[in-house]
């Protein structure tokens, strides 16, 4: 078993100038590619010991007993998949995210908009014996940040998956369909693939709100796929 | 399918990854990743410390930083010992430590020997997406560090001084580090 090539094309490339963080930070030498090893196709694994019953429940694993976070209440859920549509089970996603109005609760997060004492912005999971994984929270606010002009980020989530093999690895964001920001954004923009991207936006889903509690949102994610086929022990791009 | 696009993991991945380090107090204070070791894992205990710089030689004070390594007998399957660590680098140096055991060479199906090694995996804001590299303890013989270009081999090999094992990353300039599309 072995971990496909990554496809590219569906992917950021390091250096996006319009992105300035990006500048100074992308390596200016292409990646070198090998045939991947035991190390790359094995990766860690975490057992339901790990996750506390309110782990995945953002709107209230941070907030005073009997109160709950601010904000348009939500359930994001998805199935987690490889690129060969097999479900990924037993995989932890952790997710991270602003408060309904932009503000991340963060020490470098100096954000006018106050801090919800109700909410955290962090919590994990992991996916069932489908791939399968849901967790409640509110909806994030935009917020500005410095890029050299007027930007903001669109509300967005960050999730950051783990699959069966470590070069699985990744980290990637969650936007909401409609958001008008999306198509203005540099760090969206990133990705030279409007499917993609689309991919990465998270569709109202009436079918699993719960009437005058919560709506749904639906995100289904995407990890490598794992090959039989062996590819030749020869570096490219060296 | 295709693979879901990455996005930067942005200067906040602190609160979803490592809570403590965004001083926020999460999963009753216990950072994931944060302890690789307990008194049941057998192996020669290193320190594996160093910065990240960016192309202008400033710290990258915002990284997350995750390793994925075999035990000392090179093998993945130990239940003493998971074999992953994840660290946040410092807010005002940049650096980062692991505190591990050195693994050990590692056989693939075919036979073949891969020298030891530590794979590590580095997102930070600016980083689009996850950039990896391999830790190597001396120069080979090694089926992947054989091949990569002699001038730029030491970039992937720590220097030692007793336990403690240094290892810079470059992201860019000179003395960039080799990373892997792997
Ligand atoms: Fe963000």
């Amino acid at each position: 078993m072995t971990i496909r090539p990554r496809d590219h094309t569906h992917q950021p490339p390091a250096l996006t100038p319009a992105y300035r963080s990006s500048q100074l930070r992308a390596p200016s030498h292409k990646p070198l590619r090998y045939a991947p090893s035991r190390t790359e196709a094995t990766g860690p694994t975490f057992g339901h010991d790990l996750i506390g019953p309110t782990d995945h429940d953002l709107i209230i694993n941070y907030a005073r007993p009997g109160e709950t976070a601010m904000g348009e209440r939500i359930i994001v859920h998805g199935v987690l998949r490889d690129e060969d549509a097999r479900p990924v089970p037993n995989a932890l996603i952790e997710v991270w995210q602003a408060n309904a109005g932009g503000r991340y609760r963060h020490k470098k997060d100096g954000y006018l908009a106050p801090l919800d004492p109700n909410f955290g912005g962090c919590g994990r999971m992991l996916t069932d014996g489908e791939g399968r994984f849901s967790f409640r929270t509110i909806r994030p606010g935009p917020y500005p940040w410095p890029n050299g002009g007027n930007d903001w980020r669109p509300a967005h989530i960050h999730f950051s998956i783990f699959g069966a093999a470590f070069a699985q690895r990744l980290i990637t964001q969650m936007y909401f369909e409609g958001d008008p920001h999306i198509a203005l954004c540099p760090i969206v923009q990133t990705i030279p693939d409007p499917g993609a991207i689309d991919r990465l936006t998270a569709r109202l889903d009436m079918a699993h709100s719960v009437p005058m509690d919560i709506r749904a949102y639906r995100f289904d994610l995407v990890l490598r796929g794992r090959d039989q086929t062996l590819f030749e022990n020869r570096m490219e791009g060296a | 399918m295709k693979e879901t696009a990455s996005q930067t993991a942005g200067p906040y991945v602190h609160i979803g990854c490592v809570p403590s380090v965004a001083g926020l107090e999460m999963y009753r204070g216990q950072d994931l990743g944060a302890k690789m070791l307990s008194p049941d894992v057998t192996g020669e205990r290193i320190t594996l410390h160093g910065v990240i710089h960016d192309g202008s030689g400033a710290p990258v004070t915002d990284a997350m930083i995750e390793i994925w390594q075999a035990d000392a007998e090179g093998r993945f399957d130990n239940p003493a010992f998971l074999g992953w660590g994840r660290q946040a680098t410092d807010a005002q140096t940049g650096a980062f430590r692991f505190d591990t055991i050195l693994p050990g060479p590692v056989t693939q199906d075919d036979g073949t020997r891969h020298a030891p090694h530590i794979l590590m995996w580095i997102v930070a804001r600016g980083i689009n997406l996850g950039l990896m590299t391999r830790v190597y303890f001396d120069d080979g013989p090694d089926p992947v560090l054989d091949q990569v270009p002699a001038a730029r081999r030491q970039t992937l090999i720590a220097q030692r001084d007793g336990p403690k094992l240094r290892f810079d990353v470059h992201l860019q300039g000179a003395q960039e580090t080799v990373f892997f599309d792997v």
